[in-house]
């Protein structure tokens, strides 16, 4: 069969990406610009018997899917800005829990209601401390139609792989522009499952390899009849006060997304190998910023583009290694220094990083990056 | 051990609540209509939200999940919509479920989404030591009320038959055998059914308005309450200013899940020849 | 009176779990009950009419009531009896 081209929404690739991983369960609210998600979930669920609600607000619609995940489903939500900020608590609790989750990020401008059809990239540093507490998550950052369908399959394999609720983080241009795909057929995908427990004799919930060890996952309703609780616990499932008990799930849980960071990474390079200024972008802004790359690349400005489609945990040695031989860091992003500040932390070789942040609810043109550009090569 | 005691997590025993409190005895009367419903264990979960009487799933020999403040009824909506086989049931306090959570409490009614939910009324946050909650009585006292709390409080059962639930009903902790019989029934409804139950805090809400102990706040609720059966021949001045406790409301309607079912078997039937996957949904979403 | 012979009830105490909160000393219809070192004890199990509602009022499920001759085995199994200082009313 010719694998037929389509003309495709970002946030349809999401979906079809979510189906294709064997999404059973979505529960989600009305949000620009991630409604399109929920809407052909509604659509495509019930076609592949899966179940499909519309909760009365953001926290009922992630509650909701952390009960279809316990319950052995693989599930979904997706929304924006003022939904996810909703969603933290219960964020937190599927990161305590160790419970299989999948939220989808469409960014809009904000704070607030912002504005709601603008493209923003400032929901960075909320996907990851966005609720209270150390906990582990993952971020997912794709940059055009065609990752919105990978990094959501594969935020499903990792939800499923380590128990861990994992966010993609796209935004309103991602989210809302077509591009023409060719997607993979899925029968040739293999979609992960998380590892079950053989029988409920003698199972702990939560007894794993301290060592960032992942426990074996029992779904409700097959005679386990395990506890799960957003209290800390002992391996039995049991609350429990004591420090100990704390701080060895504590460092678990830690540990988990450090084993996984290394054989997750992904990024999109160009030209690094004798950049002397470098791009380091991620989503929407990195489209542009690849533009500018190339266009002073044919002016013989040695320039580099590096595009990272992991957000968290942060690829440390990966910034500093693309960056090592750079005079000048540019990060240009929808918001005031939000990936900034982590390129500064991974350390560029001690090269300046310029914050090219734009935040009046446009897309950066390439222009301004490639002014950017010329402005350090001076 | 006792049959009923076959239902708990002996190793957890004796629990965390105080002397007296009622939650033990609402806890009780659960296992004890489950019970006499011969439920399969393995295909019941309970679900519970924050605060006192949130913590007996932790006691109970189930799949049990002990969530977030005022969540207990989104994520029980979960489990039941994603596997519709499972007896899905929800322990909530007065403030779990009508303050924080009275949003998911009054959808979950409106949707008539079969979970059987027992709300352990005790008129006061116990779990934080003693503040009003949106069921302490006006003029009564909690540690954020100390000139008397100013607010009304809901009827709950009015609420819950308001926002659509097909079975509702209210006992208290001296009514045991009463409130046994109406959470079997509210078991057996096919739809959303809220039981609630008016116990005793001696701790807080018995100390704060000087009700006095266990045995004193049982006669208090007691005397507060009157069958809904008797208070019709009753004349009014018995009645009034008491909250009535019997089966309040029973009207069976089709029931969230299995329209869903139904649903789904009607939009497959639409794509004949359907086969899932990929290029099955894509090609059919242009 | 039917000369049916009365029926007698033994009390399970568990007085691990128990609490010593009055509520089943107080509302027994037959004042089998009273506290004993802070802990329920039956002082009159012959008043015991078997009417249960010590064990369904109970908060700790610490106390049950079965009719004399009733198969302890049936309504309570061993694993209930070797609970540390079980106190056996009969």
């Amino acid at each position: 069969m010719t694998r037929n081209a389509k003309l495709m929404q970002g946030n349809e690739a999401c979906t079809i990406g979510a189906l294709a991983a064997g999404l059973e369960f979505y529960a989600g609210y009305p949000i620009t610009p991630s409604t399109e998600i929920a809407e052909l979930c509604a659509e495509e669920l019930p076609k592949v018997g899966g179940k499909f609600i519309q909760m009365e607000d953001e926290i009922g619609s992630i509650a909701a899917c952390i009960g279809a995940s316990l319950a052995g489903k693989k599930a979904m939500t997706a929304t924006s800005g003022p939904g996810f900020s909703l969603m933290q608590e219960c964020l937190g609790y599927a990161s305590l829990t160790e419970v299989p989750l999948v939220i989808i990020d469409v960014q809009r401008m904000g704070p607030s209601t912002g504005m709601p059809t603008s493209p923003a990239q400032a929901d960075l540093m909320q996907a990851r401390w966005g609720t209270h507490g150390d906990h582990p998550v993952i971020v997912l950052a794709p940059g055009n139609v065609k990752e919105c369908f990978e990094l959501t399959f594969k935020a499903f394999d990792i939800a499923e792989t380590y128990r861990v609720p994992v966010i993609v983080l796209t935004d309103e241009i991602i989210g809302h522009m077509r591009e023409k795909v060719i997607l993979p057929d899925p029968a040739g995908l293999k979609p992960l499952r998380r590892a079950a427990p053989a029988s409920p004799a003698g199972y702990k919930p939560y007894a794993a390899d301290p060592d960032g060890g992942v426990p074996l996952m029992a779904p409700f309703g097959e005679g386990y009849r395990w506890h799960v609780t957003g209290l800390f616990h002992d391996e039995s499932g049991r609350p429990s006060g004591k420090s100990e008990v704390a701080d060895k799930l504590m460092r678990r849980l830690a540990r988990k997304v450090e084993k996984a960071a290394p054989l997750i990474e992904e990024h999109f390079e160009e030209s690094l190998e004798d950049a002397e200024i470098v791009v380091v972008s991620f989503g929407s802004s990195a489209m542009s910023s690849l533009s500018a790359v190339r266009r002073a690349r044919r002016e013989g400005v040695k320039a580099g583009m590096l595009r990272l489609k992991t957000m968290w945990p942060f690829p440390d040695e990966l910034v500093a290694r693309a960056a090592s031989r750079a005079r000048r860091v540019i990060v240009p992003e929808m918001n005031l220094g939000q990936l900034a500040l982590e390129v500064e932390r991974a350390g560029c070789g001690g090269a300046p990083v310029t914050r090219l942040g734009k935040v009046n609810g446009e897309l950066f043109r390439p222009e301004e990056v490639y002014a950017s550009i010329m402005e350090a090569v001076k | 051990m006792s049959s009923t005691l076959s239902y708990f997590r002996q190793e957890n025993l004796p629990h965390i609540w105080c002397p007296g409190c009622g939650h033990g005895t609402v806890t009780g009367s659960l296992i004890r209509a489950i019970q006499r419903l011969d439920l399969d264990k393995n295909k019941v979960c309970i679900v519970s939200g924050i605060g006192c009487s949130s913590r007996a799933v932790g006691y109970l020999d189930f799949d049990t999940l002990h969530t977030a403040h005022g969540r207990a009824l989104a994520f029980a909506t979960g489990i039941k919509l994603a596997r519709p086989e499972l007896k899905v049931i929800v322990m909530t306090g007065d403030g779990d479920c009508t303050a924080i959570g009275g949003n998911h409490f009054i959808h979950a009614a409106r949707r008539n989404i079969d979970i059987t939910t027992i709300v352990m009324n005790n008129n006061i946050y116990g779990m934080t030591s003693g503040q009003y909650s949106p069921m302490t009585p006006k003029g009564m006292y909690g540690t954020t009320a100390p000139y008397g709390n100013l607010e009304r409080s809901f009827d709950l059962c009015e609420l819950a038959k308001a926002a659509g639930a097909t079975y509702v009903a209210r006992a208290t902790s001296y009514h045991v055998p009463l409130l046994i019989d109406l959470i079997e029934a509210a078991l057996q409804n096919k739809g959303f059914s809220m039981v609630e139950a008016i116990v005793q805090c001696p701790t807080y809400f018995g100390r704060k308005n000087k009700v006095g102990g266990p045995v004193e706040m049982l006669n208090w609720i007691k005397d507060g309450v009157v069958n809904v059966k008797a208070a019709a021949s009753l004349p009014p001045e018995k009645v009034a200013g008491k909250k009535l406790i019997g089966e309040l409301h029973n009207a069976p309607a089709s029931e969230y899940t299995a329209d869903y079912d139904e649903l789904i078997a009607k939009v497959q039937r639409t794509y004949e020849g359907f086969q899932g996957g990929l290029y099955g949904c894509a090609s059919n979403s242009d | 009176m039917s000369d049916q012979p009365k029926k007698t009830y033994i009390l399970i105490v568990r007085e691990r779990y128990c609490k010593g909160c009055t509520i089943c000393v107080t509302f027994c219809p037959k004042h089998v009950l009273s506290l004993r070192g802070g802990k329920v004890w039956a002082e009159h199990p012959e008043l015991c009419i078997g009417c249960k509602m010590c064990e369904l009022r109970c908060p700790d499920f610490a106390i049950e009531v079965h009719e004399k001759g009733e198969e302890l085995g049936s309504g309570v199994d061993d694993m209930d009896l070797d609970l540390p200082p079980e106190a056996l009313h009969d």
